[in-house]
């Protein structure tokens, strides 16, 4: 058959067939809207929690200062965590032998132990470091500082998540750095620039692209682990919903309560990660970055993306 | 000035146990364009990369427009430059590479602007301007706003030379710059390439474009396995191969 012997029939008749049957879904929907009503239904009913009294905290003055104080605990640790961690990181990828392995110990002692652990130990620094002061080991001191008075309950709960987050940003830092292409190097090394702007100016906003994404999922989980800083112990959100329960007995409604705030955050957090992904992406999307959210989907569903 | 842009002596450069250049002798004179054939892992590129430093040599001098690359010599004794002095020495270098190694993150523009700026610290507005003339003569001054993953292989190639061109440099190092293209695309990097030669730019070009070789190269050097096999004027080597294995890699080329 030739091209023309099929044109001249015309269009085909559109096809139409039965479709594929999905009982499963039909399944799966029955058995979703079952626990659903089940779950509204709890809500709606059950004493326990108790929606007026959580109402009575949610703005209250003692919930609000946990709930900036979980705040500004997380902005601290995050901008601390990727300050150290981006220096952690190059130490790791530099030539020098020294740095390197300084680096791979700190990872090895600060990933290898549970966060809440090094809490509870910044929170009794005093006992293991009574004076900070400087001066020639095993010789004189020039200054020293009693530990406990310039440290305080904040200092410490900043402290502790700090330098458990510059060991996972390290990784991550690390791990974006690599991901950028050598050529990218050569290429700047070729023109002229140095290892330090070659890095500034190309390699690190590039790396931005791998390394925003964990990042942000580093931020929110930072949010959330705010609440083991009840183990120095400080007044964040989660142990000033602890500290009200043990007076009035309300314990769900105050732990919902304190959930309702994580989920406002995390949710403000996860539109401030959209909008700074989209940022660097510049150049990979079709239209130079500036696309929507729903044309971005578009063409990542379609791999018509690159 | 120097008579001689690059001059090399006896060139050795391995990798591990692999000896990937075995003594180099070569010279390329002031406003010479030089082509460089042979099989691939012949170490043509590896030469190439050595001329601004991105290898180290082992063995043997490279002088670049009178200037040891990679070293300062005191006496007999040899120092290792330091890095901002190799990157000071790699400005009057440009370079292009197969798979043009483009900024993906800036914009055409900001390609071409961002090393004068940041390397020389040449003021923004004459930078600019100077960057617009050169889009221009490489036929892509209206994509300048885009950026390179929104072009074609030859025009991001193309964007590449005006990147190197904008750091005005003495020497243009070209490593196989349409190997990477689709054939319909490889005309206008050559037509780039061809008009650059035509201004007296000193050009070293590793390339398996023989018309490209024959037409505009001064000199033509064919290499096979870390040596320089036969250098001459592309018309002979090309037309009347003295050596067994120019003559067998061209049979299969041309």
């Amino acid at each position: 058959m030739t091209v023309s012997d099929k044109a001249e029939g015309g269009r085909p008749e559109l096809i139409k067939a039965v479709p594929v049957r999905h009982p499963g879904r039909w399944v799966a929907a029955a058995a979703v809207a079952v626990l659903a009503a089940m779950l509204i239904s709890n809500l709606l009913t059950s004493e326990a929690y108790n929606w007026s009294e959580q109402w009575k905290y949610f703005l209250s003055p003692p919930v609000l200062n946990g709930v900036r104080n979980t705040i500004w605990l997380t902005i601290a640790a995050m901008i601390g965590g990727i300050g150290l961690g981006v220096m952690l990181a190059l130490m790791r990828l530099s030539s020098n032998p020294l740095l390197r392995g300084a680096s791979w110990l700190y990872l090895w002692v600060f990933r290898g132990t549970p966060l809440y652990t090094q809490l509870l130990i910044w929170g009794n620094i005093g006992a293991l470091f009574p004076k900070i002061g400087l001066g020639i080991p095993f010789g004189p001191e020039f200054v020293s500082f009693e530990t406990n008075a310039l440290y305080s309950a904040a200092a410490a709960a900043a402290l502790g998540l700090i330098l458990n987050e510059a060991a996972y940003m390290a990784e991550i830092v690390r791990a974006g750095v690599l991901a950028v292409d050598p050529g990218q190097q050569e290429a700047a090394h070729a023109l002229g620039m140095t290892s330090m702007q070659t890095m500034r100016r190309v390699v690190l906003p590039q790396a931005m692209r791998v390394i925003v994404p964990p990042t942000g999922n580093e931020a929110i989980s930072m949010l959330k682990n705010t609440s083991l800083v009840a183990a120095i112990p400080y007044l964040e959100l989660t142990f000033t919903a602890q500290t009200i329960y043990a007076n009035t007995y309300q314990i769900i409604p105050m732990l919902i309560m304190a959930c309702l705030w994580y989920l406002i955050l995390s949710s403000i957090m996860m539109t401030g990660q959209y909008y700074l992904e989209r940022h660097y992406a510049r150049g990979t999307v079709g239209s130079g970055g500036r696309m929507g959210l729903r044309a971005r989907l578009a063409a990542r569903g379609g791999g018509g993306g690159q | 000035m120097n008579e001689l842009m690059v001059q090399s002596e006896r060139v050795c450069k391995n990798f591990g146990h692999v000896e990937v250049l075995k003594g180099i002798d070569l010279e390329v004179r002031n406003g010479e364009v030089m082509c460089i054939v042979g099989p691939s892992g012949s170490g043509k590129s590896t030469f190439l990369r050595c001329i601004n430093h991105l290898e180290k040599v082992n063995a043997g001098r490279l002088w670049v427009d009178g200037h040891l690359v990679g070293y300062r010599q005191k006496g007999d004794k040899l120092y290792e430059l330091r890095e901002r002095e190799v990157a000071s020495k790699r400005r009057d270098i440009g370079m292009v590479f197969q798979r043009f190694n483009l900024f993906p993150h800036m914009t055409v523009l900001e390609n071409v602007m961002e090393a004068p700026m940041l390397v020389k610290g040449e003021p923004k507005a004459e930078v600019r301007g100077r960057a617009e003339q050169l889009l221009e003569r490489v036929g892509l001054r209206a994509k300048m706003n885009g950026y390179p993953g929104q072009l074609s292989g030859g025009q991001q190639q193309r964007v590449a030379i005006a990147r190197a061109l904008a750091m005005q440099p003495k020497l243009m190092l070209f490593d196989e710059p349409t190997s990477a293209l689709d054939p319909e695309l490889v005309g206008e990097v050559l037509d780039v390439m061809r008009d650059l030669a035509r201004d007296g730019m000193t050009m070293i070009v590793v390339t398996h474009e023989m018309g490209f070789a024959r037409e505009v190269g001064d000199s033509l050097v064919f290499m096979d396995d870390g040596v320089v096999v036969e250098k001459g004027s592309p018309r002979e080597v090309l037309g009347n191969p003295q050596h067994e294995r120019t003559k067998a890699f061209l049979s299969k080329v041309l």
